[in-house]
């Protein structure tokens, strides 16, 4: 692959998560879970959840410090990863 | 860059942003089925179905293991793919976020089996450490994203590759297991809370042109990662890939 088609590629997929930014200016971006449970009592209107998360992170705060995390172990394998197979090949 | 492929890539653009402004009015919806909110019943049946793809996916994984230990950094790698993406919520154009799945690449590149352990694995972490998904749904969301999405990927590129490039193949491969995820969730939700008025059918509608909308774009940029992510492994690392099968590398 060419590397202006991979600088390219990679401008696209920035793209694709910024231009929604711009397209809706009221929105949180939130995950919303409030609004699945919406659609699931419209339909089902008795329904009752029977199980609770049985543990749920206390707030915002620390759940975006447990998603960064996640994020960045997964980066920190995959860049060593590659490191290890460039450091491998022969020059 | 040629004049050419600017042209090109300014109109793939233009159609992409089109493309977002079409669907921006459509409402949001989230992945993974939370925990709880599925009945009972359909809890149990979605483990029911999940268990045997379990049983032989940690036999498949354990067997790659043994007989080629060399392999084992790439599955590592391969299941932090799929743990990044699986974290990153991205805004998409409905005013909401969803998270891509990163399953297309270990199913290109082990198997099917392999990546249901593997997408199980990232389920698990996020139902117990981010109340995202849950327990009780697990059999449901790993039937959707670690077996359906792994599924389609690897038929796709096996029914493609050879018949275009390869880079199209995994995009759409990849692209295709993100948006079945979705699609699978909805006819779950459609399984388990039929419309009163238009039944199973009537659900799924509702649900699932709800997920796909906010998928199409979140779909794309799996399928261009996934394609980045492939190219890299040739440039680094092909004869591993030519001895897991992967018949694209040189």
């Amino acid at each position: 692959m060419k590397k202006q088609t991979v600088f390219f590629l990679v401008f696209v997929v920035i793209a694709l998560a910024i231009v929604p930014l711009f397209m809706n200016p009221g929105s949180e971006f939130g995950g919303a879970d409030g609004e699945a449970e919406g659609i699931i009592s419209e339909v089902a209107p008795d329904y009752q959840p029977w199980f609770s998360p049985v543990w749920e992170p206390p707030g915002g705060e620390t759940e975006s410090l447990l998603f960064a995390l996640q994020a960045a172990l997964g980066a920190g394998v995959i860049g060593y990863y590659f490191g290890v197979k460039r450091g491998q090949k022969p020059a | 860059m040629k004049r050419k492929n600017l042209f090109n890539a300014l109109w793939l653009l233009l159609a992409l942003v089109l493309l977002n402004i079409g669907v921006a009015y459509a409402k949001p919806e989230q992945m993974h089925i939370m925990e709880g909110f599925l009945p009972v019943g359909w809890a149990i049946f979605w483990f029911a179905v999940s268990i045997p793809f379990w049983v032989i996916g940690f036999n498949r994984i354990r067997r790659t293991m043994t007989e080629k230990p060399e392999s084992r950094l790439l599955l590592g790698m391969t299941g932090a793919f799929a743990f990044v993406l699986s974290a990153l919520k991205i805004p998409s154009v409905t005013g909401s976020s969803s998270h891509p799945t990163g399953t297309g690449l270990g199913a290109i590149l082990f198997g099917p089996f392999e990546m249901v352990i593997l997408g199980t694995i990232v389920l698990l972490f996020q139902a117990i450490l981010l109340a995202h998904g849950g327990l009780t749904t697990l059999g449901a969301n790993s039937f959707s994203m670690a077996i359906a999405g792994p599924f389609v990927a690897y038929g796709v590129w096996k029914l493609l590759k050879g018949r275009t490039s390869d880079n199209v193949a995994i995009f759409i491969a990849a692209a295709l297991a993100n948006l079945i995820t979705y699609v699978v969730t909805s006819l779950q939700l459609a399984l388990a809370y039929p419309d009163a008025v238009s039944g199973v059918m009537g659900s799924f509608v509702k649900f699932g042109t709800i997920f796909a909308v906010t998928q199409i774009p979140l779909a794309i940029s799996e399928g261009i990662l996934t394609v980045l992510v492939v190219n890299a492994l040739k440039n680094l690392n092909a004869p591993e890939l030519k001895s897991l099968g992967f018949a694209g590398a040189k």
